[in-house]
Formats: structure tokens, C-alpha cells, sequence
């Protein structure tokens, strides 16, 4: 697979201070990648360099093919973004900011109006296509953001924290659009603030702390990088429990619940080896669990700083 | 760049339809001229016209629409300011600067929509002008000379107060710092009084500030009144050294930072 985008050694800084030091990346066609960090990671200005709203200091980056730095043009025809705050104008309607994108690519008149109205519908905005777009609530507003971005059929969209104020709800129904555009082959970069965002949505995530990667890899790989994985069994009858302890002697009882916790790191090997041993013990397990850290331990772990803490989805998978 | 016209005129429509949508920031700068005219030309005229030792045929409107003219464009002046700054401090421009679009479109868009909307005061100041006893006695030249000059003005004014807008951190510092213009040229320039009339200093500065010649030949063309020959010229040197500032200050700050 070709990358749609290929960074290699970007480096920002404004004055004194440095905000991006050295940064590789690259994503591939198709694939959803997410950019996560606390605030003043970096991730915003990663963003805007990409999209050539900005100029870097040094760094060679290729965006669908093209040298960023030698013709913005050809990558600003191939990309859309969504930046942070919404880029709608609120003086306008919902769609006549539709038909002012569909003007800008030069759709022609019918087909522009055609794009507008089709991006409405999609969009849930039919019924707020006539109002001025400075009276919509945030999730419109974002929402009408993302469908101006879409006008000129972009194949690589850059998202700066496109979920970030938005209430659950309109989260969910963010991520819904989000997949579906990549399901139609579409390349994204997001960035997020959100664990669970990027674990939801991203095929590879990058950490970005201070300027700088501190993890690159699926959600699965970061999670296997910090120990803490455990698989828990849970047992019936309190004979069976009590065997478990004997076979296991490494695990932690909780004697109420007739739960083991086993350290395991959750790998096909070590999940393999244990399941061996309750097999050769021919213990009834009722119930086996695997659980991985989560990115949340993954971010405090390559961070080494708190990270504010949204819930986090479930990311155990159930055995049964 | 086969998109510079289609752009740009995309651009003018997005402004002239903010223009309809919030009609108060282009009509607003038609208070201060046409309050002039009343004060000055209604009010005062008899004592100005006598101040003045006008004879018989001396009218003091006359003498005072001109000025009142170059004022009305030099208080349009804060309508581009403000946008531009307007759309400086919203996510917009940024989309438009990620898109692949004709670069200058933004701005002169900007200008466009502005210079008709000043161009519209200006008809409006005239009418209201008239209604009050101004009454020029210009040839059909004159008028298309006189038309020629003031759009030259405006078109350069303009540009000058989109660069402003674009160095003002907030939409109120850029309608400040357009105040200078609307309230320091007009008055102090020979709107309201021949330099004769002046105190030194004034005067001097009201010799050599780009207004002067402007209004100067604005009466040689609608009264027929004399003025130095030098004034038509110098007053399109004026217009011409101004837009070209105002442009390219307009576009190094457009561009500013970015990837052009």
C-alpha cells in the first residue's frame, strides 16, 4: 500500500520554543491515523503544517504524492481539513457555505447546488440549511464543517480534534461519519486528546508529547508495550476455586467473587500456555477474560504524565 | 491562475451577501458625512460663508461637499478593516488558505465588495448633497473626470484599511486603528476652510497630506473653482502610492508565515 502521507524529520519551532522536534510519519492509503497528546503537544501545529497552512523549519514531507514544500497546490487540491475551531461562516447559511466550497472547486452551478443539498441530507442539516450558520449548536456546527470539507471529494482529510466539546451523542454520530468515509476510501488523520477516541477509530496511533513521538503502533501493540495485562477466570463452585489456587499459585485470589487473576500479557503464546495448564488440571473455568491495558496506562506509561481522563470504552474481549 | 477571475468574483458574492446580512457595519460609516453636512453646510453656512468673506455667488455648501465626499470614503474605510480582521480571527480563511484556490481572491474580494459599498455611500451623499442646495455646475467630463478620481481614492483607501485590518489583533483594534484616517484627513485638510485660514502648523501638515489636492481638484472640476495646476496630478500620484503600499502590505501579511 502507498502512503498517502510521508513525513520524515518535521521540525517546528516558533522563537525559543521548539513545538514539533523531529517527527516521522507515515500513513497509509485508506487507513484511519490518530495523532494523540495532552494540550500543546503539537498536534494542532503537526496539523496545520501538513495541510500547508504553515511553513515548517525543516523536514521532508510528501502529502498524496506531492512535496509539500515545492507544490502546495497539487497537496491542497488532493486534501480537506477540519481544523479545531470551525472554519464555517457564520454570516452565511448552511448551504450557501456548501455552494461558496462548491464554487471554490469550480463544480458549476447545478452540480454545486446538487453537492449542497446531497451533503445536507447526509449531514442531518436539511431543516438548518436556510439559517445562518452562526446560530447552529456546536455538533451543527462541526457537522457542516466536515461536510464543507467534503464538498471537493478530498481523498485525504485532516480532523484536529473533531469530537472536542461535542456531547456524546454527536460524538458517536462524528465517528459514525468518520468511518464511513473511510469505508469509501478515504485517507485520515485525526488528532485527539481522547484515548478512547483513537482506540475507537484509528488503525495506528502516534503519541505526541512535547514535540516528539514517544510511541508509534496499532492500539494493540501500544497497549502490549506496558505490563499490567491480566487474564481473569471466574469459577462456580468454590472446589474448583480452590484447585485453581493450587494450580495456579502465581494468581490473585478474590475468595468472594471465586475470581483468579493470572499476570498474563494477553499474548496467542501465554494465553496458549495457560489454557494448557487449566486443560492438564481439567478445571471448570465458567468464565476467562482477557484484559490489556488500556491506552490510558499506555499514555501515562511513554508520557509519564497524567492525561485527562475520559471514560474509557470496554477493551477486554470475553471468552467463553 | 485560470481561476482568478472565477475566484475572486466567488469572493466578491460572499462579501456583498455579508453586506446584506449585517447592514449596519456598511451603512454605519454614512453617519458621520451626511451629520457634516447638515452641521456645517445647514447650520453653520451662513457664518462660514461670511467667516470666509464669501461674495454673492459663494456658496459654502459648494465649498464644503467636496471635502464631505472624501470623508464618506475615508469612514468606509472601517468596514473593510473590520472584516478583514473579522475573517482573520475566524477558522474561515483558514479553510480558504488550505484550499487550492487563486491566493488573492480573499482580500480583493474584500475590496471589491467595500469599494461599492463606499461607491454607493458616495451616490447616497451627493443625492442628500443636492437635496440640501449643492449645486455643482460641472460638465459631463468633469463628472466622469470627478468619478474617476474618487474611485481611484476609494479603491486605494480600501486596500490601505485591509492591510490594517490584517496587523489588528481584534476586530475592535482594527476599527480603531482606522480612526486616524476618518477623523485626522478629513479635518484636518481644507474640507471645512481654505489653508489661508489656517495656523501655521495645521497648515502645513494640511498642505502635504494626500486629501488636499484631492478636494482641491475635486472644486476646480465640480465649481470650476482655480487650483494650482499641480493638484490633479499630484492628487493621482497620492492614490496611486497609496494603493500599491496598501496592496502589498495587504498581501505580505495575508501571507504571513503560511506556505504560498
Amino acid at each position: 500500500m502507498s502512503a498517502a502521507i510521508d513525513v520524515r524529520g518535521l521540525r517546528k519551532s516558533y522563537g525559543e520554543k521548539l513545538v514539533l522536534d523531529g517527527i516521522d510519519l507515515n500513513v497509509a492509503e485508506g487507513t484511519i491515523f490518530a495523532l494523540l497528546g495532552p494540550n500543546g503537544a503539537g498536534k494542532t501545529t503537526a496539523v496545520q503544517i501538513l495541510s500547508t497552512l504553515i511553513a515548517a523549519d525543516a523536514g521532508e514531507i510528501r502529502v498524496a504524492g506531492h512535496d509539500l514544500h515545492r507544490s502546495p497546490d497539487e497537496v491542497r487540491a488532493a486534501i480537506g481539513v477540519t481544523g479545531q475551531f470551525s472554519a464555517v461562516d457564520g454570516l452565511l447559511t448552511g448551504r450557501e457555505n456548501l455552494i461558496l466550497m462548491a464554487d471554490l472547486h469550480h463544480l458549476g452551478r447545478d452540480e454545486g447546488r446538487r453537492r449542497a443539498d446531497e451533503l445536507l441530507e447526509r449531514f442531518d442539516l436539511v431543516d438548518a440549511g436556510s439559517k445562518m450558520a452562526a446560530t447552529y449548536s456546536g455538533g451543527m456546527k462541526r457537522r457542516l464543517d466536515l461536510a464543507m470539507t467534503l464538498v471537493g471529494n478530498p481523498s485525504i482529510i485532516f480532523l484536529d480534534e473533531p469530537t472536542t466539546g461535542l456531547d456524546p451523542r454527536s460524538r458517536h454520530r462524528m465517528w459514525q461519519l468518520i468511518r464511513e468515509l473511510v469505508a469509501g476510501g478515504v485517507t485520515v488523520l485525526l488528532t485527539t486528546q481522547y484515548l478512547d477516541e483513537a482506540d475507537e477509530l484509528a488503525d495506528r496511533i502516534a503519541v505526541l508529547d512535547h514535540g516528539q513521538l514517544v510511541a508509534q503502533g496499532t492500539a494493540e501493540e501500544l497497549k502490549r508495550m506496558v505490563p499490567g495485562g491480566h487474564i481473569r477466570l471466574r469459577f462456580n463452585a468454590p472446589e474448583e476455586f480452590a484447585l485453581a489456587r493450587q494450580v495456579l499459585p502465581s494468581a490473585a485470589p478474590n475468595e468472594e467473587s471465586l475470581v483468579l487473576q493470572v499476570p498474563n500479557d494477553g499474548s496467542v503464546h501465554a494465553l496458549r500456555a495457560l489454557l494448557a495448564r487449566i486443560d492438564d488440571a481439567s478445571l471448570e473455568v465458567d468464565e476467562l477474560t482477557v484484559h490489556t491495558p488500556d491506552l490510558d496506562d499506555v499514555f501515562f506509561a511513554v508520557t509519564g504524565q497524567p492525561t485527562p481522563h475520559e471514560p474509557v470504552l470496554q477493551t477486554a474481549g470475553t471468552m467463553k | 491562475m485560470s481561476y482568478t477571475v472565477q475566484d475572486t468574483a466567488t469572493m466578491f458574492r460572499r462579501n456583498m451577501r455579508h453586506a446584506q446580512r449585517y447592514p449596519a457595519l456598511a451603512l454605519g460609516p454614512l453617519g458621520m458625512p451626511v451629520i457634516m453636512l447638515l452641521l456645517f453646510g445647514v447650520l453653520f453656512g451662513k457664518t462660514f460663508k461670511a467667516g470666509l468673506g464669501g461674495s454673492g455667488n459663494f456658496d459654502y455648501i459648494d465649498f464644503l461637499v467636496p471635502g464631505i465626499l472624501l470623508m464618506a470614503i475615508a469612514s468606509g474605510t472601517m468596514g473593510p478593516a473590520v472584516a478583514v480582521c473579522t475573517d482573520m480571527t475566524e477558522g474561515i480563511v483558514a479553510r480558504f488558505r488550505t484550499m487550492s484556490i487563486f491566493r488573492p481572491a480573499v482580500l480583493t474580494g474584500h475590496v471589491l465588495g467595500s469599494v461599492l459599498q463606499i461607491l454607493a455611500s458616495l451616490v447616497l451623499v451627493v443625492g442628500f448633497a443636492l437635496l440640501i442646495g449643492f449645486r455643482p455646475n460641472a460638465s459631463f467630463g468633469d463628472w466622469l473626470l470627478t468619478i474617476g478620481l474618487l474611485v481611484a481614492l476609494t479603491i486605494a483607501f480600501t486596500w490601505f484599511a485591509v492591510a490594517l485590518g490584517l496587523v489588528s489583533k481584534t476586530p475592535e483594534g482594527a476599527s480603531n486603528i482606522v480612526l486616524p484616517i476618518s477623523l485626522v484627513l478629513p479635518f484636518l485638510s481644507t474640507t471645512f476652510i481654505p489653508l489661508e485660514s489656517m495656523p501655521s502648523g495645521i497648515r502645513w501638515f494640511a498642505e502635504y497630506q494626500p486629501f488636499t489636492p484631492v478636494i482641491e481638484t475635486l472644486r476646480h472640476l465640480l465649481l470650476g473653482t482655480p487650483s494650482e495646476s499641480g493638484n490633479g496630478w499630484l492628487s493621482i500620484a497620492w492614490c496611486a502610492a497609496i494603493a500599491v503600499v496598501g496592496y502589498f502590505w495587504a498581501q505580505k501579511n495575508y501571507n504571513k508565515g503560511t506556505v504560498a
